[in-house]
């Protein structure tokens, strides 16, 4: 546990120092709340004057998870911040991936990791500090950026059926369940791609890749496809744990000394 | 613990690693390598770039595993006790492999950490006074020369205080004032009675550090110590400087006993002999009898590269041959 903390502390010395990973860390989970926020504001404040939006131009699925006693307009609301707790979902995906990369490109090309793997550390260890070091801040500005914008809600004037539906189960699930599995997921991919790459923008992009299950998800909701609601999300994280064995059984098979300083090039 | 019973502080049997690759031949980097190494001593490594050095103290530190063969190390089997192994020797990698955004100390301080040293401070700040780095100690590592880094590796590869060294290259790359430095601070590692073994293709550098050298390509070529790698290959030549040469001076110096070569070049006889101490003596009586004058005598040495070049090309001719 020593090594884990030394090995996290290192990775944060280094990667804070990293202006394009502090930029990513600290701009990304800002804009993803802001952005929620004044889409929000707009649409109420709009809307205020006008007579209720019908429930008609309300898609016909996200009646259903309005449920009864709501107006159309909140029940437009509802529908809109759907779109954006996608997004919330975004930062535990993009963060760790931006650390990660960084991270062990630069290990490989200072070639800093065999005097590192020469130390009596374990390479669970290590994985296990790397792997947290880019996580945890994920998972920490994530869960940031959901209470910055829950506070900001109130303030912009959101009626109290909307503020319960953004407290109820789905939204929970989505942001203290799939969020930090689907950040380790990320930096187990991270991990892999950064190991055969040696540009860390490029090991950023692709395993940035993650990201199209999720804008997928987005797009099909928009579309009207789907509609994430407790079951989608409870399938989603049901996935998403056989996603993370699959990925921490990938993430400890390349990450093996001999493995390390032989076939990393 | 029982180190102290410990004589040879690596021992190595058959030694064999050979690369696999896909789609191409494999590469015997290190094949068959049999070798110990005492307590204490200073072991040079020496070959040419590709020879399988960084390949065997990789093995031999427990980051790489063998393909066949044994290896003890500090008393601890290689892929048996691989952890103890790790803590118990200090290494110089091949390249620095520094945390160039994190200053001198926090580099020194991650290691000291991940090596379980007690008083991390302490070490820390010891090696970095001793190593002529205190002054720069909150600069980050981006900011220094080659040299300085070599030296804040060999610091790091001290924090825990191992008895046993692996220093691959320590002064390749290195300007010669820096190399200089390293050079001298190896011999006072050797004089606090550590075991070094130390890899490197600078001959002079071996025969200056060293108390063995082991020269390798592959395979281990020859072993000794520098002087007997010259008595070896080329036996013990003596120069004697004339005034003027007399043929007629030398058939009695040939028909001496343990003469083993006699030639002549300008006013000087170059003697190859086992045992100067008896030899000169008799050589230099029957010369002053023929009437010659001695100006001087002097051994014939062989530098270490003329052995090493030497060893090269037998070995090359066998391989051939073979
Ligand atoms: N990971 C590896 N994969 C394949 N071949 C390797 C690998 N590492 C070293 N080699 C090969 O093994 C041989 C010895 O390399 P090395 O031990 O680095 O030599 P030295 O340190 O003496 O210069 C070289 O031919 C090198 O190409
Ligand atoms: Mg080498």
């Amino acid at each position: 546990m020593k090594h884990i903390i030394t090995i996290i502390k290192k990775e944060w010395a280094e990667v804070f120092k990293n202006r394009m990973v502090l930029f990513m860390i600290s701009f990304m989970p800002l804009i993803f709340t802001i952005l929620p926020l004044v889409m929000l504001y707009f649409t109420s404040q709009g809307m205020g004057d006008m007579s209720d939006i019908s429930t008609a131009d309300v898609p016909v699925q996200f009646l259903e998870v309005c449920g009864e006693g709501i107006t159309g307009t909140e029940c437009m609301q509802i529908y809109v911040v759907n779109q954006f707790l996608l997004m919330f979902m975004l930062i535990p995906v993009i963060i760790p991936v931006t650390i990660a990369s960084y991270s062990i490109v630069g290990e490989k090309t200072t070639h800093s990791l065999e005097p590192l793997l020469a130390t009596p550390i374990t390479t669970f260890e290590l994985l296990a500090g790397k792997s947290l070091a880019a996580a945890l801040p994920a998972i920490i500005m994530g869960w940031f950026a959901f209470g910055l914008f829950l506070l900001g809600l109130p303030i912009i004037g959101t009626s109290a059926a909307v503020i319960d539906y953004i407290t109820g189960l789905t939204w929970l699930l989505a942001i203290l369940v799939a969020g930090p599995l689907m950040a380790i997921a990320s930096v187990n991919l991270a991990i892999f791609v950064s190991s055969r790459v040696n540009d860390p923008r490029v090991a950023e992009q692709i395993s940035a890749l993650f990201i199209l299950p999720i804008l997928g998800l987005l797009f099909a909701q928009l579309a009207g496809v789907i509609v994430i609601n407790v079951m989608v999300m409870l399938s989603f994280i049901g996935s998403m744990i056989l996603v993370d064995i699959g990925m921490i059984y990938l993430g400890t098979t390349i990450f093996q000394r001999e493995n390390i300083l032989t076939r990393w090039k | 613990m029982c180190l102290d019973l410990i004589q040879e502080m690596i021992e190595t049997k058959d030694l064999t690693k050979i690369f696999t690759i896909k789609k191409a031949a494999d590469i015997p980097a290190v094949v068959g390598l049999t070798l110990s190494v005492a307590e204490g001593e200073v072991f040079g490594f020496l070959g040419p770039n590709g020879a399988g050095k960084t390949t065997t103290v990789r093995m031999l530190t427990s980051l790489i595993g063998p393909t066949s063969g044994t290896a003890r190390v500090n008393g601890f089997t290689v892929g048996e006790a691989d952890q103890d192994i790790r803590r118990s020797v200090g290494i110089l990698t091949e390249s620095p492999g520094m945390y160039e955004r994190l200053s001198a100390s926090k580099n020194l301080d991650i290691y000291a950490h991940l090596y379980d040293v007690a008083d991390v401070d302490g070490q820390v700040d010891k090696y970095l006074r001793m190593l002529g780095l205190w002054s720069r100690r909150d600069d980050p590592v981006g900011s220094f020369s080659k040299g300085m880094r070599q030296k804040l590796a060999i610091a790091r590869a001290l924090l825990h205080e191992p008895q046993l060294l692996f220093l691959d290259e320590p002064t390749s790359g290195l300007d010669p004032e820096a190399a200089r430095l390293v050079r001298s601070f190896i011999q006072e590692l050797r004089d606090q009675g550590r075991t070094i073994f130390m890899c490197t293709h600078n001959l002079n550098e071996a025969d200056r550090l060293c108390d063995r050298i082991g020269i390798f390509k592959s395979r281990l070529i020859e072993v000794d110590t520098p002087e007997n790698l010259r008595k070896k290959l080329f036996g013990r030549k003596v120069v004697f400087h004339l005034r003027e040469v007399h043929p007629g001076w030398l058939d009695p110096i040939r028909e001496l006993e343990g003469v083993l070569d006699l030639q002549i070049v300008d006013k000087k006889l170059v003697i190859a002999m086992d045992n100067p101490d008896i030899l000169n003596p008799q050589i230099i009586r029957a010369l002053v009898q023929s009437g010659a004058d001695i100006l001087f005598v002097g051994e014939l040495r062989h530098s270490l590269e003329d052995i090493y070049l030497q060893t090269m090309r037998d070995t090359a001719e066998e391989e051939v041959a073979g």
